[in-house]
């Protein structure tokens, strides 16, 4: 799915990621975590394509392509897809409308007819019932007024409208009750299969509950400097980032 | 600068495609004004003396007057000597047919997509078309004169009926009213008129074209609307000017009178040159434009959409004299690159139960700067008045301006006035938002800004609608980077 070899990342001349390697097979969740500043949501955004940051070493083959030649809505089109840690608001213009711009743009590029208005409109319904929203949501305007709760959910409804083959949720679980953590995880189980792929940024090992992630990475400094199953998690939560920082500060210098 | 931002500015940046000049014979004054040229203007054009004393009174008034200065943009002063108030094509008789209209003025029209020429007349809409100071044709007339409508040039209608202009004109914006109406009551060289009898609906949409060809001239044209009784016309307005270093003054008037029951939709899509990237040239646009409701239940709306001129200076204004007359004001103002527009609407309540609704939009780009400027007055007897005004600035870029004025003067304690205002940008987040769902940034910026538009494009007519979407995407492209 994804090959991730070596990635540096600068953004205002500051080294930011300083060479990650990491590959996702198709059908896994791989989850990273670390401590603020470690660069997860920079890692998310060089991913995606988000202007204003320097790749200065690397490479990332994404589908057997080079992701980073892309352009970030090429990216998409090839089915990467970033769950916003803030999704931001798009005064104006109306949720459905947006979708279905984004829905079409992507079929588009594959070669497929654009959907009308009915289509979609069919193709939604079934969607928000999944994420536990009512059909007045997608009338009101892109993330405009939304609460907390909503963003996220609404994050989610794009991802299983659009049916991405690597999700990227950077931090998903953040800001939701305990309620609308579980609908925003039952959303990802259900769009779970053997062929699409996630990456989860989280700071909290309270999203994993719900979920069954094959991969925790925890990422230090731009670098990912231990990789274990679910009870890394665990243990994280017990014992703090610290203690992965005291162990990686004993290994000896790559 | 990261490359969202150069979308934005290569969206933004897109070349004006009107800019073209017509290669005709032009009849044109040497620069200058003074008695002696208003006298030559109206002898010309053959006018009774009640007009030209009339002209000449302006023209007085308009000396006392010094050039305003409290609009917010800025542009170096206008050297009204150096200008050229008449030039029209050369013609050899009276027009009868479009038939005789000179092939590059038709030419010049089809260029711009106006429908002038017969097939083009099963479109339905009736075209009074202006070039540089004259009306060269009006579609129509027959059909139109079976309903009992006058639609005619300004010209014409002094002629033909002399009535009719002796009681309207200048009855809404009286010679004295501003610096610019002053200059173009002296000067105004042609226009459209029209009137709409007692209990008419027009079977069509009117609409006037104004093209500024010549160079160094000024183009100052007047329009006159009077729907009697009972009467609707819907009326559209569209204008463009070829691309010239030097900045061109247009200063028109326009005139609306609804009497009783009556209504007036006034559509405007402006489209003047507006100055190439670097801001040098393009139309300075001082205009007055104002509606009278006299009559009860009268109703006056004006709807705009301005992506062009240098300069704009425009307030269309509804005088609420009628009971239970309405007033609405429906706006898009679009600034680019160096474009300045100072504009807004005056909604003077002064009859009872009057209601008054704004909607402006501004977006700025590039370095362009907007102001809106908005005046609702509640005179003291005017009871149980009611506005509504809602006003939203957008900001393509980091280098662009919104400013809001909004004056509020109320005398009756019976009035319920209400005032609504945003500013909002399109920053690189929402850009980059739309890009990782696959939408392209120029796709996305053309969506932001018509979803930001929605309100007001929906007030335009159909036609006209569909033309203002493709016009803002063209003064857009180049804006987003």
């Amino acid at each position: 799915m994804i090959i991730i070899n070596n990635l540096h990342a600068k953004i205002d001349g500051k080294s930011i990621l300083n060479g990650i390697n990491l590959t996702v097979k198709p059908g896994e969740l791989h989850v990273i975590m670390g401590p603020n500043g470690a660069g997860k949501s920079t890692f998310a955004n060089v991913l995606s394509g988000k202007p204003g940051y320097e790749i200065t070493e690397g490479s990332v083959q994404y589908l057997g392509k080079d992701l980073l030649a892309m352009s970030p809505e090429v990216r998409a089109c090839e089915g990467l897809f970033l769950s916003f840690q803030y999704p931001i608001a798009i005064p104006g213009v109306n949720n459905m409308y947006f979708l279905k711009a984004a829905m079409n743009a992507i079929r588009k590029y594959r070669g497929d007819s654009e959907l009308d208005a009915m289509d979609f409109l069919k193709v939604i319904r079934e969607k928000l019932k999944e994420v536990n929203l009512d059909d007045s949501f997608i009338k009101r305007p892109v993330n405009e007024g939304f609460s907390g709760g909503e963003k996220k959910r609404n994050e989610i409804l794009q991802m299983i409208v659009l049916q991405p083959t690597l999700s990227i949720l950077d931090e998903t679980d953040s800001g939701l009750d305990i309620d609308a953590l579980r609908t925003v995880a039952e959303g990802i189980n259900n769009f779970r299969n053997s062929d699409r792929s996630f990456i989860l940024i989280t700071h909290y090992q309270r999203m994993l509950d719900y979920l069954e992630p094959d991969f925790i990475h925890i990422l230090l400094d731009g670098k990912i400097v231990k990789s274990g199953d679910k009870s890394l998690a665990l243990d994280l939560e017990e014992r703090g980032y610290s203690w992965v920082k005291d162990q990686s500060s004993q290994l000896p210098k790559a | 600068m990261t490359d969202n931002l150069k979308i934005i500015e290569r969206i933004t940046q897109q070349e004006y495609k009107f800019g073209f000049v017509t290669d005709i014979e032009q009849d044109t004054f040497p620069p200058g004004l003074d008695e002696d040229v208003v006298r030559r203007l109206s002898q010309i054009k053959q006018e009774p003396d009640w007009l030209l004393l009339w002209r000449l009174k302006a023209y007085r008034h308009w000396k006392s007057l010094t050039e305003p200065d409290w609009a917010k943009v800025m542009y170096s002063p206008i050297d009204y000597q150096s200008i050229s108030y008449y030039s029209a094509p050369k013609k050899k008789k009276e027009l009868e047919s479009l038939d005789e209209v000179d092939p590059e003025l038709l030419d010049t029209y089809n260029k711009l997509g106006i429908p002038l020429e017969e097939q083009k007349l099963l479109s339905g809409v009736a075209v009074d078309a202006i070039f540089d100071s004259v009306s060269v044709a009006t579609t129509f007339k027959d059909e139109l004169a079976k309903a009992g409508i006058i639609f005619c040039s300004f010209s014409e209608a002094v002629k033909v009926h002399p009535e009719l202009i002796k009681k309207y004109l200048g009855s809404v914006v009286p010679i004295t009213d501003n610096y610019f109406a002053a200059l173009n009551s002296a000067v105004f060289s042609d226009g459209s008129f029209c009137y709409i009898p007692k209990g008419v609906r027009s079977p069509m949409e009117l609409s006037t074209y104004f093209r500024i060809n010549a160079s160094n001239t000024g183009q100052f044209e007047r329009t006159l609307i009077v729907a009697d009784e009972g009467s609707y016309v819907s009326y559209l307005e569209g204008c463009t000017a070829p691309m010239r270093d030097e900045n061109q003054l247009h200063a028109a008037v326009v005139e609306l009178v609804a009497l009783d029951d009556a209504e007036i939709k006034y559509s405007t899509v402006q489209n003047w040159y507006p100055g190439d990237k670097e801001g040098k040239g393009g139309i300075y646009n001082f205009v007055t434009k104002r509606g009278a409701c006299r009559g009860r239940n009268s109703k006056i709306s004006w709807t705009q959409v301005e992506t062009g001129s240098a300069i704009t200076w425009k307030y269309p204004s509804v005088l609420l004299q009628g009971d239970h007359s309405i007033g609405e004001f429906y706006s898009v103002a679009l600034t680019n690159n160096y474009q300045q527009a100072d504009t807004g609407t005056k909604m003077i309540h002064i009859g009872n139960d009057t209601r008054s609704t704004i909607i402006s939009k501004g977006i700025s780009a590039g370095k362009g700067q907007q102001t809106y400027r908005g005046a609702v007055k509640v005179m003291k007897n005017a009871a149980h008045a009611r506005n509504y005004s809602q006003c939203d600035s957008i900001l393509i870029g980091d280098k662009c301006g919104a400013h809001t004025f909004p004056y509020i003067d109320v005398r009756n304690p019976s009035a319920q006035v209400e005032h609504e205002a945003t500013t909002s940008s399109i920053g690189e987040d929402q850009l980059f938002y739309c890009n990782q769902r696959g939408i392209s940034a120029e796709n996305a910026v053309s969506m932001i800004v018509n979803g930001f538009c929605k309100d007001v494009f929906n007030e335009l007519p159909m036609e006209f609608a569909v033309e203002a979407q493709k016009l803002m995407e063209v003064s857009l492209e180049g804006s987003v980077g």
